[in-house]
């Protein structure tokens, strides 16, 4: 187990930048999710980390030592991939004891390490088959097995439950977030399946266009999203263009074109960035709009009328399209016995707290 | 109508294609003095004579250790080279690949020639090692294509799982890469043993004095008459060449289905 720490990590391939300037420190037996849209770059970091890339500038160092320059074969890393990868013309027995014969391990204590593994995946007793002769899922157990027997400083999986189908999916999330807290070992889980982050991880790093967006516990990204990226890309957000007309004791007033008045809490650290007067972005998560007062009024709440211009029935929830003057806004509500009809006038209610004002 | 035509024409094609080798496979076994029909009897004097014909024994000895030689070494140099252009990325890789796959398309002639050109200027003379040479350079092309279709095929997944595992590149390699290959590695052997084993053209330049592969041996009898024991050496070439593969690839069926 150990920490991993990126200084200033860049990766250009020719003239295309996959990553720029990432300083990223992954707390020691933590597990820690790199979320972000297709071709952000997620792969190509884990991959500099693993020792498969190398970096153009930067440092990686793991236990505080700088690996640059280590081979991969020799960096004691535990890979998972999204196609599983176990040797096809292996038994399930050799593929998990491969990495074993290369520490020297002697064969009865190599086989008593194998049936552990397999007991802690929940697959006891197929030593003897072959990769093929397992479901998706069950090899994706076995990959597992086979990366962690070793013992690695650091667990590196990419996308490792995407080739799975749904039901599937969320099973072994749960199992996989179980064993890493068993065993304990330092992880670094590449996924651009938002739910999957948010249900797993200790920390997320959300990532776009090769850049690092915001670096948090899931709470924090979801809640206080550090940019327009990140509140779009996590959940259902509405973003609205503001001026800040006047600050008192943490709450903002704000003047929103088409909404009129509007406060935002601030967290203590935000504070210093939010100056009197000047023109903000602000963001609202679609579920924090409770039509019709379903919720007990606030201090500083904004109530407002709006139209529903379109409902998508989602069985417990509603997502309503609405439409409040000139600016549209979506809302997610529970739904109580039948969702709002299309047409209908609407009160929404807005709490100061669910306000977040985007830096610049 | 139509496909009756269609069917008509495909028979002939056949006909047309493996009546001369039907025809020798039939006189190989006539009892009769001339290489040629009618057909008189069944006989396997004319395998006899061919076994106590000296010439032909070491032309046989000539071609299978070239065949396995050219084998050996075409698929040793057609590994490296398609790992080398599959696997990493380096200037001038287009232009390697050209001139690797070129023996192809340059006429046999003009590749013979070209060689014994070479020979002539480093001032050595011809040899077996020569022929070795050749027939590894005619074979090459092959072996290169079949083995890159299929380490295409092979995802680095499982080279990159095995090295984050711990094994070395060579361990690798050896672990990996190359029994995931084996069957590829298998065919571009047989590919290249067949290749040298039935080439004529450029044997000719390049066989030293006074040796001979089986082919050359046989049209070296064929400029003195169409003997009936030609007929029965047309048998055993093409008992070799058609067989071996087969042969192999039944065995290559026999042992991946005894692993499942
Ligand atoms: N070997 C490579 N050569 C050239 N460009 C590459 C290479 N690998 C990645 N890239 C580029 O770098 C960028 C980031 O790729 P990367 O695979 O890291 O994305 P990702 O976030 O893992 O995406 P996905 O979710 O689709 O797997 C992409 O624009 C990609 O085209
Ligand atoms: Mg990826």
């Amino acid at each position: 187990m150990a920490q991993v720490e990126l200084v200033g990590i860049r990766k250009a391939f020719g003239p295309v930048v996959a990553v720029e300037d990432a300083n990223i420190t992954f707390e020691e037996g933590s597990f820690t999710t790199l979320l972000g849209p297709s071709g952000c770059g997620k792969t190509t970091l884990l991959r500099m980390i693993a020792g498969l890339e190398s970096p153009t500038t930067g440092d990686i160092l793991v236990g505080g030592r700088r690996v640059n320059d280590i081979p991969i074969h020799k960096r004691n890393l535990g890979l998972v991939f999204q196609n599983y990868a176990l040797f096809p013309h292996k038994t399930i027995g050799e593929n998990i004891a491969f990495g074993l014969k290369y520490r020297g391990v002697p064969k009865e204590d190599a086989r008593k390490k194998v049936t552990e593994a397999l007991n802690i995946v929940r697959l006891p007793g197929v030593e003897e088959r072959f990769p093929t002769q397992l479901s998706g899922g069950q090899q994706q157990r076995i990959a597992l097995a086979r990366a962690i027997v070793i013992e690695p400083d650091v667990l590196l999986l990419d996308e490792p439950l995407s080739a799975l189908d749904a039901n599937l999916r969320e099973e072994m999330r749960v199992e996989l977030k179980a064993i890493q807290n068993r065993i304990g070992v330092t992880s670094i889980f590449v996924t651009h399946d938002q739910s999957e982050a948010l249900a797993m991880s200790d920390r997320i790093v959300v990532m776009s266009a090769g850049r690092v967006e915001q670096i948090g516990t899931p709470e924090l990204v979801y809640n206080r999203p550090a940019s327009e990226f990140v509140t779009t890309f996590l959940g259902n957000a509405n973003i609205l263009s503001g001026t800040v007309k006047a600050l008192n004791d943490g709450i903002a007033e704000l003047e929103v074109p088409a909404l009129g008045s509007l406060y935002a809490m601030l967290e203590a650290s935000e504070r210093q960035q939010v100056k009197s007067g000047a023109p903000v972005k602000l963001s609202i998560k679609a579920e924090k709009l409770a039509l019709e007062d379903q919720r007990t009024a606030e201090e500083h709440d904004t109530v407002l009328t709006a139209q529903v211009r379109d409902v998508d029935y989602q069985g417990q929830v509603a997502r309503y399209f609405l439409q409040a003057g000139n600016q549209a806004l979506q809302a997610i509500n529970q739904i109580d016995e039948r969702p709002h009809t299309v047409g209908a006038d609407v009160s929404v209610r807005i709490r100061a707290r669910d306000c977040v004002i985007l830096p610049a | 109508m139509g496909w009756n035509l269609i069917r008509l024409y495909a028979v002939a094609v056949y006909i047309f294609m493996f009546a001369p080798v039907a025809v020798v496979l039939l006189l190989a076994f006539n009892s009769s003095q001339f290489g040629g029909f009618p057909i008189e009897g069944f006989s396997l004097q004319w395998f006899e004579k061919l076994y106590e014909n000296e010439a032909i024994v070491r032309a046989f000895k000539t071609s299978f250790v070239l065949g396995i030689g050219t084998a050996i070494l075409a698929t040793t140099i057609g590994i490296l080279a398609s790992l080398a252009l599959v696997r990493y990325r380096f200037p001038g890789k287009a232009w390697i690949t050209t001139f690797l796959i070129s023996p192809v398309l340059v006429p046999e002639t003009v590749l013979a020639v070209g060689l014994l050109l070479f020979l002539r200027w480093l001032s050595m003379p011809r040899s077996f090692a020569l022929l070795l040479i050749g027939h590894t350079i005619i074979a090459l092309p092959f072996v290169v294509l079949v083995v890159q279709a299929r380490l295409v095929g092979i995802r680095k997944d499982y080279e990159e799982a095995a090295l984050s595992l711990g094994a070395n590149p060579l361990q690798t390699f050896f672990q990996i890469t190359l029994p995931l290959l084996m069957p590829a590695v298998f065919a571009g052997a047989l590919f290249a043993f067949t290749i040298s084993f039935d080439n004529i053209t450029a044997t000719i330049f390049w066989r030293p004095a006074g040796s001979e592969t089986v082919p050359t041996q046989i049209f070296g009898m064929l400029r003195n008459s169409v003997s009936p024991e030609i007929n029965a050496l047309g048998f055993v070439m093409i008992v070799i060449t058609v067989g071996v593969p087969l042969m192999a690839g039944g065995l290559a069926r026999y042992f991946t289905r005894k692993k499942r």
